[in-house]
């Protein structure tokens, strides 16, 4: 029973657990200390809009603006560090932009009754306009001041040889789970998921934790952005593009119910990694871009209708 | 008398734990069997196995002669067993007429024929005296209207049984009545009835045959003339029942709530005060406006005109925040849709409502202190669940009932509001709730209570308000409170009575 119960609760652990050794057996580079830091770092910028996601599919809504406000929050990066601004402060507004851009959403959600699916499409499409707009189509450079050395360390950068944004990725993991468990913010997500007419009766204020909801998942996918820009000393108008998918994909594969209120963080992370890792073990396959979008999909089905039929038998 | 259906020895267990054992159950033409039982006995397993819902482990089913397993709902509704749930099973966005006849439509060369449809629905609800139009959505109608869309789906599928799982639960006195009426002619008609209710003296009225379930066993069988009302509770509990409404007099404090000339939807320029340490009732027919006033004095329905005042201190109410936050506590008539978080752990919804007891200025929750106090109502209440990590809706209706009014006291209110509080609660269950109102009342709570049980009203309030028509149409003191003057101004002001 205990077994069982283990089993069915790390359902996607598991997988990541065997998708890894059955890469590992195909590809003897696969489990090297290299290889494992390089999935890491590539992860980290998908988990990290994946974390803040979580937060908004708890509640039972969905995000899909976060891929332009990463385009965006890069862009406004990208000038402010090749305007020589303080690199505490370019960091600060950047995430701000993004929170605020995500508070709209959550605002347009709460209080004009915008189905989330609506009103963040709407902010995918606006923003990433505005993205192309200020860039006018081109890459911006994060210049040549000495800002822009210290601020590449956010993406490329190491401490104790991992890479910064693996660090970022587990500093933002360690928060968003104390958040979720040992926070009244916390509880009231899960609440507002599992029955948003009970959590508003019960004296919640639905509107305002659903826009603080956005407003995370904004400042995420900015912080996401922070690390892309940096690493590739530049922000690209197009960058970003789908991303939203990719995030939705981890945190469904984390076991968190789209229906709301069921899931955890560090499911969201497994996910994230599932995906990171398949990635990474078809490009060392040398399997063509194309094949990959197919073993892709197909991988993200297979776990969902495993994880499903799951839970018909409990 | 022919046998219609009969059940021998039927067994299930879920995860290891036998639910039923060994149970025989007959139905027969014309009769109507009771089917009573606490929460928990078996009742709804047993009617699910024999709709196909459940398979059984073990046992006959025989139905008009032939032994029967049905594997789906579906099949057991085409051999003719019509179920009416407890909790309602329509959808709110289609119209009556669809839920009438949903999956089942007539169609004319694919085409559906809502002509028909919409006529047969119209006889289906004339049977039942329900002047309700066969084309408006489910959802407009009260839940009372719903229960008797219900009753008329059963009887549109011609069913030889019929298995009314409380069908009475959500109805008011009258409608009530016009059920007794429709059964009477089902029964007339040969029909095989089942009937589950809590309501004891409605087993009484119209039942032929009793069967008694306790912890999945049939403890007694045998028609109802021959069984006194003490020996039935008797059988249900295993024990001795003494006074069903334990009424301690109150002593009453100082004037908690004032509620003046309040007018929100569906309540019109009601008055009234109640104190500390009080029980005030709220009567009146399903629709008169007594959920809306609640629910206005709680802040969750907005406030037109009129002041709510608490300890003389008048408050704001835009939200449900603004009633938490001036010590209002409502639990609610609707359990599922509007009290308690079903797919989520009991000590997260007790807690729900009250985290700010348990949180630091960063919100940051002591999830120790937590523990002890969802510990304390578990405890105190009486609720039967192994730990505080039993998900809600594992939990039998009375528990859950119990969990609902806990999660409105954490908050440590000065106003209690209690609408239908015993509603689909076994009668163990329903005296427990009753000696609880009665130590909250002791401990200085002022207590609003709606019920549209009159026993229960008459039984445990100290005084009794009538609603109508949204308005407040009388006032009794117990001891002048009777069922019939409170039913006079109950209807008062009603244009068909």
């Amino acid at each position: 029973m205990k077994l069982n119960d283990f089993i069915s609760e790390n359902k996607s652990l598991i997988g990541l657990i065997i998708l890894m050794a059955a890469v590992s057996f195909a590809n003897a580079n696969f489990l090297g200390i290299d290889n494992m830091l390089n999935i890491l770092r590539q992860t980290s910028i998908n988990a990290v809009i994946a974390m803040g996601m979580t937060f908004v599919i708890l509640t039972a809504g969905i995000d899909l603006a976060v891929g332009s406000i990463l385009a965006f929050a890069g862009a406004i990066c990208a000038s402010l560090i090749g305007m020589d601004t303080p690199l505490i402060i370019a960091l600060v507004a950047t995430i701000m932009v993004g929170a605020g851009l995500g508070a709209t959403s959550g605002v347009i959600i709460s209080y004009f009754n915008v189905q989330p699916f609506i009103a963040t499409l709407v902010g995918m499409t606006m923003i990433r306009g505005a993205t192309l707009v200020y860039t006018q189509g081109r890459p911006i450079s994060t210049g040549y001041f000495d800002v822009a050395e210290s601020f590449y360390q956010f993406g490329g950068g190491y401490m104790f040889g991992i890479p910064n944004p693996v660090i970022l990725m587990v500093v933002i993991f360690a928060l968003c789970w104390f958040v979720l468990s040992q926070t009244r913010f916390g509880r009231y997500v899960y609440a507002i998921g599992g029955n948003e007419n009970v959590a508003r009766l019960s004296g919640i204020n639905v509107k305002k934790v659903k826009i603080l909801v956005y407003a995370l998942s904004g400042a995420l996918a900015a912080l996401a952005g922070i690390i892309l820009t940096a690493r590739l000393e530049s922000a690209q108008p197009t960058a970003g593009l789908g991303y939203e998918l990719d995030a939705i994909a981890a945190v469904v594969l984390g076991g968190t119910s789209l229906a709301g209120g069921k899931g955890r963080i560090f499911g969201t992370i497994i996910g994230a990694l599932i995906i990171g890792v398949l990635n990474n073990a078809l490009n060392i396959m040398d399997v063509s871009s194309y094949y990959q979008m197919i073993a892709k999909g197909a991988v993200i089905l297979l776990a969902v209708v495993v994880d499903s039929r799951g839970k018909s038998n409990a | 008398m022919t046998t219609l259906l009969e059940l021998q020895g039927i067994e299930k267990s879920f995860s290891g734990i036998n639910v039923l054992k060994s149970v025989d159950l007959t139905i027969r033409a014309g009769r109507v069997v009771a089917l009573a039982g606490e929460n928990g006995a078996g009742k709804s397993t047993l009617m699910k196995i024999i709709s196909g819902i459940y398979q059984r482990d073990a046992g006959t089913v025989i139905y008009k002669g032939k032994e029967v397993r049905f594997t789906t709902a579906r099949q057991s509704m085409d051999a003719g067993i019509g179920i009416i749930h407890q909790e309602l099973n329509l959808l709110p966005e289609l119209s009556v007429a669809e839920n009438i006849y949903l999956g089942r439509e007539p169609t004319k060369l694919g085409k559906i024929q809502w002509d028909v449809i919409e006529r047969e629905s119209k006889k289906y609800l004339a049977q039942l005296k329900q002047d309700i139009d066969p084309k408006t959505p489910l959802g407009k109608l009260s839940i009372a209207q719903q229960q008797m869309v219900e009753i008329a789906k059963a009887l549109s599928l011609n069913a030889e049984v019929i298995i009314m799982d409380e069908p009475t639960d959500a109805l008011t006195d009258i409608e009530t009545a016009i059920l007794f009426e429709v059964v009477d002619e089902l029964r007339a008609q040969g029909k095989g009835l089942v009937f589950i209710s809590h309501r004891l003296g409605e087993i009484f009225q119209m039942c032929d045959d009793i069967a008694i379930l306790r912890d999945g066993e049939m403890v007694h069988q045998g028609p109802v003339s021959e069984i006194t009302e003490d020996d039935l509770i008797r059988h249900m509990v295993g024990r001795e029942l003494s006074d069903q409404y334990p009424f301690v007099p109150a002593v009453p404090g100082d004037v908690r709530i004032e509620v003046e000339k309040l007018t929100a939807h569906g309540a019109q320029e009601v008055s009234f005060t109640a104190h500390a340490g009080e029980v005030v009732g709220f009567a009146g027919l399903v629709g008169a406006g007594r959920t809306e006033l609640a629910k206005a004095i709680f802040g969750a329905n907005p406030i037109q005109s009129g002041a709510v005042k608490i300890d003389g201190k008048a408050i704001r109410l835009r939200s449900p925040q603004d009633g938490v936050k001036a010590q209002i506590g409502y639990v609610t008539e609707d359990r599922k849709q509007e009290g308690l978080v079903q797919s989520q752990e009991l000590g997260t919804n007790m807690s729900l409502t009250g985290l700010d007891r348990f949180c630091n200025a960063l919100g940051f929750v002591n999830k120790a202190s937590e523990a002890v106090t969802i510990s304390e109502y578990i405890e105190a209440f009486a609720i039967k669940t192994r730990d505080a990590n039993t998900i809600i809706s594992n939990l039998s209706g009375g528990n859950q009932q119990k969990v609902s009014i806990a999660k409105s006291l954490v908050p440590e209110p000065k106003v209690l509001i209690l609408d239908e509080p015993t509603r689909g609660v076994d009668v163990g269950a329903k005296r427990e709730i009753y000696t609880l109102i009665n130590k909250l009342k002791a401990e200085g709570l002022c207590i609003l209570l709606i019920s549209s049980d009159m026993p229960e009203l008459l039984g445990i309030s100290d005084r009794i308000h009538v609603l109508s028509s949204g308005k407040l149409t009388g006032s009794f003191a117990r001891a002048e409170a009777t069922q019939e003057n409170i039913m006079r101004c109950a209807v008062a002001g009603q244009t068909n009575g």
